[in-house]
């Protein structure tokens, strides 16, 4: 294991972070928060302290750098982020609590947005921002940041490309163009335009210019961060409908923007992925809209439709945010809001879950098996867009699967020993390590998960992590080879 | 530039690395999948898994917007295809094609319009000729031709007994009595550029740089004895082999080739009617002896694998050959190569891949870039042929007046028919020929880079 190496990008990721406070930073200077000043200050400072020190013991790295280094990079990365991205709230008393500060950081980066904060709306503005700084970042990834940012380098860059694999979600990650770097830059360009447009969106509904910026951000990263205590149930329905429109947007694999941008329409129009998407959307909504018409909670038929509309899109994108209390709702609404938080939205996208992608490949192969047993001797590959899909990919999703349920189930066992009820608890292990937030009952959206102990918040932690960077990059850190001299 | 690279084998590998380091846009197609994985994971280029012949392959590579496609897959036919396709997509993108058949290459100077063929990579011809060159001058183990030959980087290893061992490079000139520059050593697998009062040790590789005319002084003066080649054994009957066996007896060369299949051999033996040609297990090394290996004055070793062109090398230079020439498609590590008696060393890929930079270099056209470019020193270091353009620093200004960048020297000025080994006197002017030797690899792209 090529420690110095990994050690200098986690160096760079915490130069980065460092960088990114300096919103938060400046916005406290403009508010006169002597806690937040403080609280931020005091972090910039040492984290631009510790990544310098980290950069001069990692100075001689030498070049090999494979999969299993890729994987641990991307690990290790993250909790760091994490770590020190907690430590202003605790300086600036805003989540005292250090298992508290490091739960929410965590929500942050890898966009759950589930909170432990009884009351948002007590907090100063910049922990606010911060919280839904968070979110953009971790949508796209802190390390392809670093790609986009990292100079031009020689030749032998083609380990970039374990660290992309490693941190973007879904079966089979890509680049756009041959660079890496190049790659990268388009990636949070494409990022960057749909959140301007987002703000300037939600700006025309009649937000403040504040919560404009930290709406769109926790939208951009489907993180679902929120800076009032209702989440966006008060927000106007321009609002609802506009945020409703824009999560079902960064749910879609940021690739086919770069297709559009490049004139391959056709080719986004039948991407599989895509339409699986598009039509499970809308068959969820309709299902929903139906059930809540018939259990008449909402007045009238268009304001159904809207709650709904919301929801679906908010929990599809793993984003999070509600305009009502959907745990109130029919059990069959509540079921397939639960269903959807499994699937999640599209590979290459900022959303989290299993993704659709990974859907397609399950149920085709299935198909593939039960033709194969009822026709032993055909041939047939798993096609989707008409390319057959490679037995490793079919190899690796099964593998991710695996991982997945035994991770959920387990969490479930250990979650429980707090007391709370079965639906809490599943709905919580969903919501967490499928980064989406508020789950049902005692977690529902009016809720939040102060009411777990501390070594559950560890246990949410870890889910969401595993969740953000699809497991393999949180499991190898638990492997005792990672850490043995050899190898 | 973008650039579409067809085939990813021993050919295209150095080629992807060399591209990259110039930093041209790269993307790979290659129908093995493994292969394609491999160079996912070493460079920083798109890749793809397909037919690299087919209008779909390329399209999704944006054959449209690429600027030049270098087919190198095993298969001329494929590789002619693979042009002739993109060149009908895109009819501005210019091609090389790896043609290895020499039936082809007739036909293909009329088949341009279609192809829109800017260049031929053959590797085996270009490692024939290379080996023709060591043969005809034989003492040093490889040479490099700069500034429409005038001017030669040799590479001579200081061998127990050898008036070169312990010889200060400022004293180099009083012992062999002509003026040549030695630009980079080799030892125990790293390449440096030496400074005045180096020291030449046993083991060394050296490379030098001389005017052509001068070569025949100083193998005379360093005491190797340069009995010319009469006859040369070539084992291994493949198209290198052709083409060898083809020039040396067209320079009355007796040729004899062991070939361990039966239909290579048939086959160079209706190809080469004035060889001999033995079908006969190289490997058994009683054959050779029957054979009469010893009393051959030079022994190229060709065959396909590395392993057995190593240790028929390895046999003859314990029989006592004086010229031993060794074929490695794979090996690459010079610390172990450095070692044994293998004679010159010569490697296909290393030689197209310095044919495709040349062109990639001249295609772009920019002002100061090198001209040229070799690779010496086991792919250590790098020589670059310069012109002197209006925009170059420092010149006409004595070279002692400025100060080059570290690893970097200036081996050679050529100014119209002759050529001056630089000392502090020394100045360059407005269209003259610069060789600049670097172990820096791709540092230097232009001129002024070598400047402090």
């Amino acid at each position: 294991m090529n420690f110095k190496m990994i050690g200098r990008f986690i160096s760079y990721v915490i130069l980065i972070e460092a960088g990114f406070m300096l919103f938060p930073f400046v916005l406290a200077i403009a508010d006169g928060d002597d806690t937040a000043i403080f609280g931020f200050g005091i972090t910039i400072l040492g984290a631009v302290l510790l990544g310098l020190l980290v950069l001069l013991l990692c100075k001689k790295a030498p070049i090999h750098f494979y999969e299993s280094e890729g994987f641990v990079c991307v690990g290790i990365s993250w909790i760091v982020l994490s770590l020190i991205g907690c430590v202003p709230f605790i300086l600036s008393k805003d989540i005292p609590n250090f298992f508290d500060a490091f739960f929410e950081m965590v929500s942050g980066f890898t966009t759950t947005g589930a909170s432990v904060i009884p009351n948002v709306e007590l907090c100063t503005r910049a922990t606010l921002l911060w919280r839904s700084l968070s979110n953009w970042v971790g949508g796209m990834g802190i390390l392809v940041f670093m790609l986009a940012i990292l100079p031009a380098g020689r030749s032998n860059r083609g380990f970039t490309m374990h660290l992309m694999r490693a941190e973007s979600p879904g079966p089979s990650v890509g680049k756009l163009v041959p660079r890496m770097r190049q790659t990268a830059l388009i990636l949070y360009t494409i990022y960057l335009v749909i959140t301007i447009l987002n703000v300037i969106a939600l700006l025309f509904t009649g937000l403040s210019f504040f919560e404009s910026i930290c709406g769109a951000m926790s939208t951009a990263g489907t993180g679902g961060f929120g800076v009032k205590a209702d989440s966006f149930a008060g927000f106007p329905a321009s609002t609802q409908i506009v945020t409703t429109v824009f999560m079902l947007v960064y749910g879609v694999n940021f690739s086919v923007y770069y297709l559009l941008l490049i004139g391959k329409i056709s080719s986004v129009l039948r991407d599989a992925e895509l339409r699986l998407y598009i039509s499970t959307y809308l068959i969820a909504t309709a299902l929903i809209t139906i059930n809540l018409f018939r259990s008449s909670l909402f007045a009238t038929f268009g304001e159904t439709l809207r709650h709904a509309a919301f929801q679906v899109s908010s929990i599809m994108s793993t984003t999070g945010f509600a305009t009502t209390d959907f745990d109130t709702w029919p059990a069959l609404s509540k079921g397939i809001l639960l269903i959807l938080m499994v699937f999640g939205a599209c590979a290459g996208s900022t959303a989290g879950g299993m993704k659709m992608a990974r859907i397609l490949i399950y149920v085709k192969s299935m198909a593939r098996n039960i033709r194969h047993s009822l026709h032993p001797s055909k041939v047939s590959a798993v096609r989707i867009n008409g390319s057959p899909i490679s037995d490793t990919v079919i190899t690796t999703s099964n593998a991710y699967l695996v991982a997945y349920v035994a991770m959920i189930i387990l969490s479930f066992l250990l979650v429980s020993i707090d007391g709370l009820s079965v639906e809490t608890n599943i709905s919580a292990v969903l919501a967490t390590s499928n980064n989406i937030g508020p789950g049902l009952a005692a977690v529902g959206p009016n809720a939040n998960y102060a009411a777990y102990s501390s070594f559950s918040k560890v246990i949410f932690c870890i889910d969401m992590l595993a969740g953000r960077l699809e497991i393999f990059p949180i499991l190898v850190l638990f492997s005792r080879t990672t850490w043995s001299r050899k190898a | 530039m973008k650039i579409i690279i067809c085939g990813c084998g021993r050919i295209g590998y150095p080629v992807i690395r060399d591209l990259l380091e110039e930093g041209h846009q790269l993307t790979v197609i290659d129908e093995n999948q493994r292969a394609i994985n491999d160079i996912q994971n070493t460079f920083d280029v798109m890749t793809l898994c397909g037919n690299c012949a087919t209008a779909s392959a390329l399209r999704d590579a944006a054959v449209d917007k690429a600027d030049l496609l270098i087919a190198l897959t095993a298969k001329d036919e494929i590789n002619l295809l693979s042009c002739m396709t993109s060149h009908s997509i895109n009819p501005k993108i210019h091609t090389i094609a790896r043609i290895r058949n020499p039936e082809y290459i007739e036909q293909v100077a009329s088949m341009q319009k279609l192809t829109g063929l800017s260049m031929i990579i053959n590797p085996e011809q270009s490692v024939a000729d290379e080996i023709y060159k060591l043969l005809k001058m034989p003492g040093f183990m490889r040479r490099e031709t700069f500034a429409r030959g005038q001017v030669e980087i040799v590479e001579l290893k200081a061998d127990r007994g050898s008036p070169l061992c312990g010889l200060a490079l400022n004293q180099l000139a009083g012992t062999i009595k002509c003026k040549v520059l030695v630009c980079a050593i080799v030892r125990e697998g790293t390449c440096l550029i030496p400074k005045g009062n180096h020291t030449i040790q046993e083991g060394d590789r050296i490379y030098v740089t001389a005017p052509s005319d001068s070569l025949a002084i100083l193998l005379k003066n360093l005491n190797i004895t340069t009995h010319r080649v009469k006859d040369c054994m070539i084992i291994g009957g493949g198209r290198i082999s052709y083409y060898l066996g083809q020039r040396l007896i067209n320079s009355g060369i007796k040729v004899k080739i062991i070939e361990q299949s039966e239909e290579t051999s048939q086959l160079i033996m209706t190809q080469l009617p004035r060889c001999t040609v033995v079908h006969e297990d190289p490997q058994d090394q009683e054959q050779l002896i029957k054979e009469g290996i010893e009393s051959f004055d030079s022994l190229v070793t060709l065959t396909g694998q590395d392993s057995v062109n190593a240790i028929t090398s390895l046999f003859g230079a314990s029989l006592g050959i004086p010229t031993i020439v060794t074929k490695f498609d794979q090996m690459s590590s010079s610390q172990l190569l450095g070692k044994l008696p293998l004679g010159s060393i010569v490697r296909p890929q290393d030689l197209a891949g310095n044919a495709i930079e040349r062109f990639v270099r001249a295609m772009q056209n920019q002002t100061g870039a090198a001209v040229a470019v070799h690779t010496i020193a086991d792919g250590l270091a790098e020589a670059l042929e310069f012109e002197v353009d209006e925009n170059t620093l420092h010149k006409d200004e004595p070279f002692r007046s400025f100060k080059l960048r570290a690893h970097t020297l200036i081996a050679c000025v050529t100014s119209g028919y002759t050529t001056e080994i630089p000392n502090g006197d020394s100045k360059f002017s407005l269209g003259d020929t610069i060789v600049v030797v670097t172990n820096q690899a791709g540092s230097v792209t232009q001129l002024n880079d070598i400047f402090m």
